[in-house]
């Protein structure tokens, strides 16, 4: 653990947020000690917290410099409300030592109806590794997922762990839109689009299931620390899914 | 209950409040207003909270209907607006009477421009905000632009509200008084925008960092609420580097691979994963706001502490606007 905080660095982004950095490289250790820290910061926060933002290596952290100010009783001499905020963020993290709980996140199961018009690029994907689609599939669903951050659209996971055997580059031209629910394969990257967009990730099916949910809270199905399992389903099991009351599972 | 009809939509217009704070981590943007400043002050005018949601109009206005005898104020960029036919003034309370069209033509100072109503816009709250979240269909008016024939609803009027409407029916034409923006904003063109180095600005080469204090940056006509893509020297890194995606927000200055610099505004996504080469300064975003496309601006370092002392000052500033429309209003 001390070897973790030993790389704890902090700085300002701008007057109204900092970002605390608690790792180099990319590796379970630091992805585990930003989900402590963020869970730690939300369940105590300082006043003036605005709200914090996990990414792969840190944590920005949000607030309102005046009433972080205000929170002051003394003013003797000019404080700054970052470095008051960075006085409470170093505190918090001592506290986030070895025994502290590990955070687990939930495990979603992910059904995804592969190939035919909801995928229409699996067979590029299967040819360009001289795979079949059922293998294709196979790679895809046979290992658990795990969601770094949630970013660039509502509800869009950034996760990691594919198959190398099955990593495609992006389409050379891009698609002037992609269905929502979309999912799709970008250099090592797999995801799944929350809302229509355009892009040029290979599409290899489509799951029935919102991962946008602006009416309930929290508004997203997966939350950074959680795992995600694919599930190949037929067309009927899709409408099912979509059209069938089923949705929340 | 007072209701505003919408008879021309203008380019873009939208209802926005202060923002929708709290749902970052799950890729929700927080929206809200590109001028902040001129929201508040527009707020405070008809005796609303800072934090109520206004329309906001982008460059060309819309034409709005009143169904019932309202107080409201205009505020932000002048985009000539007309009462009746008649100009009307800005940054003061306005009586406007049943039946009477507001219209709004072309920006000739500033971009953006507000309109509030006493008692706000009775739009439902999602996720805590009435802002309009345009992309993900959610917020404001049914999650979208305002159109030609919608209809909305205001609230219920504030006591000062209420003291302002006794106060503008004694008045012969407009109130003499008016709040002074300047402090907080600045209309002109070829602004100074205040910045803090970004996370990768050491990444960039000697050239780019001294053009990018030194050179002018054009706003182009590409832009819009969710950034302002600027064109001039252009900036490039010493040597290519992976970047891992993280936090950006209104106001980081993002450097994409064709070296041009976008400025990200109220529409922000959440994370971005170009290099960063400044942000800039809370207390600046409002003017950058109102710069109008094709024209330049031209950045500027300031230290942290700089940058928190200009927004704790911009803070009281606006606390003493607020006291002194209270103070007009109930005598």
């Amino acid at each position: 653990m001390s070897c973790v905080l030993n790389k704890v660095k902090i700085w300002p982004f701008n007057e109204s947020a900092l970002i605390v950095q608690l790792g180099d490289d990319l590796n379970p250790i630091v992805h585990q000690k930003i989900l402590q820290f963020v869970t730690l910061l939300e369940d105590t926060p300082f006043v003036g917290f605005i709200e914090c933002v996990p990414a792969y290596l840190n944590v920005t952290v949000y607030y309102d410099p005046y009433t972080v100010y205000e929170s002051q009783p003394f003013h003797i001499t000019p404080v700054s409300p970052f470095e008051i905020v960075k006085t409470y963020i170093n505190g918090l993290l001592h506290k986030l030592n070895d025994d502290r709980k590990i955070f687990i996140g939930q495990k979603v199961v992910i059904p995804v109806l592969y190939g035919s018009d909801y995928g229409p690029d699996l067979e590029y994907v299967a040819n360009y590794h001289n795979l079949s689609i059922e293998d294709v599939i196979r790679i895809h669903t046979e290992k658990e997922y795990l969601v770094y951050m949630l970013g660039f659209a509502p509800g869009f996971p950034f996760i990691g762990g594919m198959s190398k055997q099955i990593a495609t580059p992006r389409k050379n031209t891009p698609r002037l839109t992609i269905a929502p629910g979309s999912v799709g394969i970008a250099g090592a990257q797999t995801g799944v689009y929350p809302l229509a967009t355009p892009g040029g990730w290979q599409i290899i099916g489509r799951t029935p299931i919102d991962l946008f949910l602006p009416d309930q809270v929290p508004p997203s199905l997966l939350k950074a620390g959680d795992t995600i399992q694919f599930v190949s389903i037929s067309l009927e099991e899709y409408r099912q899914y979509r059209w069938g009351g089923k949705e929340n599972e | 209950m007072n209701s505003v009809r919408v008879l021309q939509a203008g380019l873009y217009t939208t209802v926005q409040d202060l923002g929708r704070f709290g749902y970052q981590k799950y890729g929700v943007i927080v929206s809200g207003p590109m001028d902040a400043y001129s929201l508040r002050i527009a707020n405070l005018l008809v005796g609303n909270e800072e934090k109520e949601a206004v329309i906001e109009m982008a460059l060309a206005g819309a034409t709005l209907q009143f169904n019932e005898s309202h107080v409201i104020a205009i505020t932000g960029g002048d985009l000539t607006p007309k009462l009746d036919g008649k100009p009307v003034p800005m940054w003061r309370p306005i009586l406007v009477k049943k039946g009477s069209v507001l219209q709004f033509r072309f920006a000739i100072k500033g971009c953006y421009a507000y309109v509030s109503f006493a008692g706000g816009i009775h739009v439902p709250k999602i996720m805590d905000s009435k802002s309009t979240y345009v992309r993900a269909g959610i917020g404001g008016y049914g999650g979208r632009t305002l159109q030609k024939g919608d209809t909305f609803a205001c609230g219920d009027r504030s006591p000062i509200a209420e003291a302002l409407v006794h106060q503008l029916e004694r008045a012969p034409d407009h109130l003499s008084w008016s709040v002074n923006p300047s402090p907080l904003i600045t209309f002109h063109n070829h602004s100074f925008i205040r910045i803090m180095k970004g996370n990768e600005f050491e990444q960039f080469d000697k050239g780019s960092k001294y053009a990018f204090f030194h050179e002018n940056y054009t706003i182009t006509t590409q832009s819009d609420r969710m950034g302002y893509r600027l064109t001039g020297h252009l900036l490039s890194l010493t040597e290519k580097f992976d970047m891992l995606s993280e936090a950006v927000t209104f106001g980081t200055i993002q450097v994409p691979p064709n070296g041009q610099p976008i400025i990200l505004m109220a529409d922000s996504q959440t994370t971005g994963g170009y290099p960063k080469i400044a942000q800039v300064i809370s207390a600046d975003l409002a003017t950058l706001a109102q710069t109008r496309p094709n024209t330049s601006v031209r950045f500027q370092e300031v230290r942290l502490v700089e940058a928190e002392a200009i927004l704790l000052e911009h803070k009281r500033i606006l606390q003493q606007i607020a006291a002194r429309i209270k103070w007009k209003a109930l005598g």
